[in-house]
Formats: C-alpha cells, structure tokens, sequence
C-alpha cells in the first residue's frame, strides 16, 4: 500500500501553514508596544514573520529533501532526468509569489495608513495646493500669511485628523544630543516628555548632520535632517521610560546619542509642565 | 579552420610572445589573455577580502563589549567605512563581474578573448592603485569616517583628506567597473561564434549581460554625484550643503540610484555561476532556462526603479513611500522563480554533494532567508522600525555574503580544476564549508533580533542589554576568519600536490570544459566548439543531439 503523493504533499502543505502560523504568532521577537501605532506595526510583523517562516522551511525542507533523496549513490554512474522545464508549473510559481507580494503590499499600505502615514505633512495650506505651497516657500516664504510654521515639511508621518489636538513638540538634533522645545510653556529640555493618549506631533530640524529619531517601542523613527523639517506624530499608550536612539551614522559619538522619552500619565504630566514652566516666562 | 576573430590579429598565437612575459610573472604583467585577467581580479580580490575581513574582526572586537573600548571612536567610524568600501568595491564587484567573467564569457560565446583586450587590461590594472589609494588613506590622514554611503553634511565636515581619498577611489574603482561592463556587453553580443544564438548562452552570459546594462547606466550617475561631492569638499560648493543652500537628501537619491542596482551588480552575476554549477553536480539540465532568461531582464528593469526604499525614513513624501514599496515587493517574484527554477533543477538529479555543491546550496538557504527579510523591508511600516539598525546588517550580509561570497567559494571549487588542471582537497574543502556556514549564521543571524530591539547601526557602543547575542555574533565572526584557513591552505597546496583533474572532471558540457586544463592562450586550439545545449545533460546516449556531440566529442573522446 502506497499513500498517493497527492495527500502527502497536501498534509506536508497544512503542516507548514500551521508551523508558519504558530511561529508568527508565537515566538515574540519584538520589544514592548508603547504607542498605538506600535500594534498595529505587531499585526503586520506577525503576518510578515508567518509567511516569511512558512516560505523559508518549505524552501529549505524541499533542499533538503532533494540533496538526501536525489544524492548519487554509489554505483550510480548516469545522468538524472532530462526534465528541462515545465511551463505550467513556472506559470503557478509565478502567479503564487505574485499574489503573495500584492497581497503584502495592499496590506502594508493598509498597516501604512492606520499609522497615519498617509495624512497630509503640510495641511497648512488646502490640501491640493501642497505643491505649489511648496515652490513657494522654497524663495520667498510667507506669502500664505501662515507664520506659524516656518517652513515646508519634506517627510515623516503627519498628524491625522482627530478630535483632540495634536501636543506639538520642536526637536531640534545636533551632534550629539536631541533638545526638546514645549513651544506652549516655553520649556527645553534634554528629555521628552509626552502625556498617554494624546497625539503628539514632533517637529524635528537638524543644525549640523543627519540625525534619526527611534523610539524602538514605538516602532517609528524620522530622520532628522539638516535644511529639511520633518515630522514624526504618535500617540504613546503605555506610560513608563523608553530610549530614543539616534539611527543615522552622525559621527565619533553617535553610538551614545541617546536619550529617553517618558511616557506620563496625562495628569502626571500636567503637574510635570508646571514644575518645569520657568517662573515669569522669561524674556 | 582558423577564426578570424579581432583578437587573432593583434596577438598572432604561433609566434614568441615578444614584449609579454611568460609564466607566472604573466600575473603581474599588462597581460591581454582573458584567462590572465581573470585570476588577476580573483586573486587581487581575494587579498582584499582579507583586509575587509580583518576590518571586519576590529568592528566585531570593538562590539564584544557594550563601552568604546577597543579603538578610538574615530578610528572606528574609519574601519567601519573601510571594511563596506573594500568588500563592495574591490571584492564582491571586481570577483563575480571582473574575475569570473573575464575568465568565463569568452569561453561561454565561443571566441578567443574579450572584444576588447586592452580595455580589459586597464579595467584591471585601475584596481589595485585604487585599493591602494584606499587603504593609504588611512595612514595618511585618516580614513574617510562616514561610512560607504557618505552621506552629506557628514561627509563635508569629517575630516577632509580622507574623504577625498575616497571619492577618488571610488572614481577609480567606478571606471573599472563601466569599461568591464562595456567589454562584457559587446563580447556577449558581437564576438558570438557563428551559429550560436542568444539563447543558447550559458545562463551565465545573460546573468553577465544584465549586470553590465546596470553598470553602464547607473555606475556614471554614482560618478557625477561624487564629482559634485568632492566640490563641495574641496571648493566649497554648495551641491549638497544646506548652509549653501544645498538639499542632502538629492545626495541620497542619486547615490542610491547606483547603489541600489549595485546589489544586483553583486547578485546577478552570482545568479548565473549558481546556474552553472547546479546542473553539472545534479546532472540535469537548467531547469526553465527561458523563465531564467526573462526573470534576469526583470530584475535588470526593475532593480533601476527601487532606489528610494532606502529612504524610506529620509525626507521622502508619503507617496513615493508607497511606490516604492511596490516596486520593491515586485523584485520577489522574478528573484523567486529563479529560486523555484534551481530547486526543480536539483529535483530528481543525480547530486554529487561535493564543495561546490555545498557552497551552492548554502548560498540558496542564506538568500531565501536575506529575500524574505528584504521583502518585509520593502514594506514602509516594516522599515520604519528597523531601518539602520543591526536587522538591515543581517539583511544585506545575508544577501551579500550568505549569497554572493558563498557563490564565490562554491565557483572556486567549481573551476579550480580548469584554472590549475589540478582537483582541490574534498575534505578541506567540506570543512571549510562547515565553518562558514556555522560562523556566518551565528554571525549574522541574531542581528536580526538586536535590530528588532533597539540596537542602531554603525555604532561603536550600545545598550549592554544586548551583550550576550552581540558576543554570540563576535564568536560567530571569529569562526568565520578561521574558516578561510582551510581554504587558504587548500588552494595553495592544491596548487602543486592536488590530485590533477584532467580536461573535465565533472564531465561538464559548457565549452570552458571542452579544452585542456588550464586551456591554451585563445582558449582552443583548433575551432571553438559550438555548444547550443550547454545544459544537455540527461539525455540517453541513442538521443543526443548530433551538433552537441560533435563539439563535445571532439574533446573528450566520446566519453562522458
């Protein structure tokens, strides 16, 4: 009695789908999640981490298989089968990775916009005339009569619109050290501090080279870049201290620009604004 | 029966050579003989792939520990920048382009050198000056200290010398590499022996064919924009310099509009030796060889449109975020069928599991893992985490060691043979295999996790949190230099005591194999052979094919 290879191939086929699922879902590789972005980043790793596990051990199952199944023998002197290809068969491991990569790309896209990637960087201006806002700032600037913000945003992740009111922060980067600017109470300082659960909107400027802002457990960064502002929005969740990591190359010290952002419960962090607010709002 | 072929006319065979000197001083001569050329750049390469390596050994030293201990800060960022410049430009590039494609393409179309033989000669000879040029910077004045991709105002405000030092290598290197992408694509098209239609190439040739497209068009861009860098540097200028007015990340777009196709510079070509060594050690033909064919021209056309998925945290507008995210995702599927092709290729063989064999499919393993982590990098939320940190170091050393050097190692015992006329050490080699693959792994894998978790690139200190697996990845290393001990000693004592190969000792059909080992100068004496099935294994002997018989017989006697 022989098993069809039909049903083998098929139980070996379910077998790898569910390890793929199990590993994807279990084994937990990825820091703690402090932002509400930083789940939504999880779901996409997961699916991510699944499909990788599932293609790499049916590659590397079918490697094996075939260097122990097809090996030479001893004895054996001939040539294998003359098979020089099979269209069909190309057509479907076309069509499969083709569907597969759309299908984690339409996904991805969806994960891209949930994080707000999508949203408008600079919404001062009405939202068709971004372009044009742009060639204009570029020269003579503030024709739009705006002020507000001084120049044109060239990337990052924009604040969605929502009903509470982005908290904006400036950031400024320099070799080797983020200062944090509360434009509101007029503070600075070396650490960040944010309220859970509001928005946040980072505005970041470079004065000398390129700096990335990361947060690993908010799963985001921005680079920080000279000539260029850019934004970074969140909203932390999960109150606690996390590091913030310069990610780009900015010199002999860029292994220790570091710092820490803490995540304050939303009256902590009141109380923390008042504490730090300088005395008479100094001139 | 001779052929008239250019290269007949300019160095007539029969008659004393004159002014070129013979035996080995011929390798360090301005030889014009393609074969000579060939180990020139692999053994010019392979030395530095020592010091890459042993630059390689500072970085993992100096991050065994989580402090700054071991060198300067700034001599670190000097070794880091050193160890990416040395192994792209002058060992990966100059040994699966320059070395194995100056040996082979000539062979694979059937003439007697490359079209141009001087070209070739200089292609070469710009080399070891450049690498030179290179590593001297670093006594000089100090090494350049922004790492290979220097980017500006990093690059304009770290200390000069260095940086131009650099550019000017770089510039070297870059000529080298168009005027073996010219030679490639015009011996590839023109010198054909008559009767032998594209698409009977060795995957090889096309492989060959689409690396040096990508070097001709976008090699220049990565010029022009060092050209202005060294302005900027030197003059002042205000290309790349915000205080100027200047706009850095147009650096980052033009520099990565090479650097980008670079890695298919790096892989293709290992692609196409990948694709001659599997059907001559599992005896089967190269399974789809037109869907490897399309997908080789797929990558090319695509690998020019994906540049910006490494700006994805740059000053880059959501939408172009998003565009290349898709294009990107979209490389997999032609990277994917040729994987398919290779497995199906080995599917029911005759495999001989044999160095070259084991280095191969070490080299399938490590790039499905480095594909599959590439494709979740290709997705914006994905990078957005991990981008510049340890997970992109265990991404692309997975593509470019675990694939191409693998490649490399595997194409060495593949051609030893033909080089020297003698066999390499079966056992050495295993073991060297063995080593690799355990060290690289142990290497490079937790990376990965370090990445995910917090730790950024390129740095000289972190989080002592993240010791151990840095320490795992230091021994990992460690395993990786001794393993080139056994290679070292392989090659060399195979040189003069190895088992002697014979013409063919795998019984390959390809035309390389159809001539004495090491061939004559031009390659066959008499008529090069026409070989239209270059990957006609597994055919009963009643059916083979007469043109295939004709030329392969002729050689070795009718036996295979």
């Amino acid at each position: 009695m022989q098993i069809p290879s039909a049903l083998i191939t098929l139980l070996v086929g379910m077998i790898l789908v569910l390890t793929g699922l199990w590993v994807g879902y279990n084994v937990d590789l990825l820091p703690i999640e402090a932002s509400s972005n930083a789940p939504v980043y999880d779901d996409l790793f997961r699916v991510l981490f699944s499909i990788g596990t599932m293609l790499f051990l049916g590659i590397l199952g079918l490697l094996i298989f075939s260097l122990v199944r097809f090996r030479r023998k001893p004895g054996q002197l001939g040539d294998g089968l003359a098979i020089e290809g099979n269209l069909p068969l190309e057509i479907l491991w076309t069509a499969i990775p083709a569907v597969v990569v759309l299908f984690v790309g339409i996904y991805s896209y969806d994960i891209y916009e949930r994080m707000g990637g999508m949203a408008a960087l600079n919404d001062h201006s009405a939202m068709g005339h971004s372009a044009m806002h742009q060639a204009v700032a570029g020269d003579g600037g503030g024709q739009e009569g705006e002020g507000a913000i001084p120049a044109v945003v060239w990337g990052g992740i924009g604040v969605a619109p929502s009903a509470v009111p982005a908290l904006p922060v400036e950031v400024t980067a320099m070799q080797f050290a983020f200062i944090f600017h509360y434009p509101g109470a007029d503070i600075i300082s070396g650490e960040l501090h944010v309220p859970a659960d509001r928005p946040i909107e980072l505005r970041m400027k470079a004065n000398d080279v390129i700096h990335a802002f990361w947060v690993p457990q908010f799963r985001l960064k921005q680079d920080v870049i000279p000539g260029q502002p850019t934004v970074l929005s969140f909203t932390a969740t999960r109150p606690g201290s996390y590091p913030i990591v310069c990610a780009e190359l900015c010199g002999p010290y860029h292994g220790g620009m570091r710092s820490t952002v803490v995540v304050h419960e939303p009256d902590d962090y009141d109380a923390w604004i008042l504490k730090n607010t300088p005395a008479a709002a100094t001139a | 029966m001779t052929l008239a072929a250019p290269s007949d006319l300019s160095s007539p065979s029969p008659a004393p050579r004159g002014l070129q000197p013979e035996g080995w001083l011929r390798y360090f001569s301005f030889s014009l003989d393609h074969k000579v050329i060939g180990l020139q750049y692999l053994v010019c390469g392979f030395l530095f792939y020592l010091i890459g390596g042993a630059l390689a050994g500072v970085i993992r030293t100096e991050l065994a520990s989580p402090i700054s201990d071991f060198v300067s800060r700034d001599t670190y960022n000097q070794v880091l920048t050193l160890h990416g410049t040395i192994m792209i430009f002058l060992w990966i590039v100059p040994v699966v382009n320059g070395a194995f494609g100056n040996y082979l393409i000539p062979f694979y179309v059937g003439a007697r050198d490359m079209a141009f033989p001087r070209l070739n000669a200089v292609a070469f000879w710009l080399i070891p000056p450049a690498g030179i040029l290179l590593i001297s910077s670093y006594f000089i004045a100090g090494a350049a200290q922004s790492g290979w991709t220097a980017y500006p105002p990093l690059s304009l405000t770290t200390p000069a010398t260095g940086q131009v030092i650099w550019i000017l290598s770089v510039l070297l290197l870059g000529g080298s590499s168009i005027f073996g992408g010219i030679n490639f694509i015009a011996t590839i098209l023109k010198l054909r022996r008559p009767g032998l239609k594209m698409m009977q190439l060795p995957m090889y040739c096309w492989a060959m064919l689409g690396t040096s497209i990508l070097v001709v068009l976008s090699t220049p861009v990565l010029a022009g924009t060092l050209v202005l860098l060294s302005f900027d540097i030197i003059a002042h200028t205000g290309f790349f310099n915000p205080t100027l007015g200047g706009n850095v990340v147009v650096y980052q777009h033009l520099f990565w509009f090479y650097s980008h196709p670079a890695v298919y510079i790096m892989v293709l070509p290992a692609f196409g030796l990948v694709s001659e060594i599997l059907p001559v050690h599992s005896r089967k033909p190269l399974f789809g060889y037109t869907t490897m064919v399309y997908s080789i021209l797929g990558i090319v056309v695509l690998g020019l449109i994906v540049w910006a998925h490494h700006m994805f945290t740059s000053g880059t507008p959501p939408w172009m975020r998003l565009f290349f995210t898709i294009a990107t995702s979209f490389i997999a599927v032609p990277t994917g069928i040729k994987f398919f092709n290779w497995l199906a290729t080995l599917w029911g063989g005759r495999i001989s599991l044999n160095s070259a064999m084991l280095f191969a499919c070490g080299f399938i393993v490590n790039f499905v893992f480095g594909g599959i982590t590439g494709v979740a990098l290709a997705q914006v939320p994905f990078d957005i985490h991990v981008h510049d940190t340890y997970f992109v170091v265990g991404h692309f050393h997975y593509i470019v060691y675990g694939g191409t050097v693998f490649v490399v190692f595997s194409a060495l015992y593949h051609w030893y043979p033909k080089f020297t006329g003698r066999m390499l050490n079966e056992d050495l080699g295993r073991l060297h295999f063995l080593l690799t693959f355990i060290g690289f792994n142990l290497c490079f894998a937790p990376q990965h996790w370090l990445g995910l978790n917090g730790m950024p690139r390129r740095v000289a200190e972190y989080d002592p949190q993240f010791t151990l697996l840095n320490q795992v990845s230091s021994v990992g290393a460690l395993l990786m230099a001794v393993s080139t001990l056994p290679l070292l000693i392989n090659v060399l004592w195979s040189a003069w005591k190895g088992q002697p190969a014979g013409d063919n000792p795998w019984n390959a059909l390809t035309p390389e194999w159809l001539t004495s080992s090491p061939p004559p100068v031009e390659n066959w004496i008499g008529e090069a052979p026409l070989v239209q099935h270059p990957y006609g294994y597994g055919q009963a002997e009643g059916l083979m094919d007469v043109k295939v018989a004709s030329g392969r017989q002729l050689w070795d006697g009718g036996n295979r």
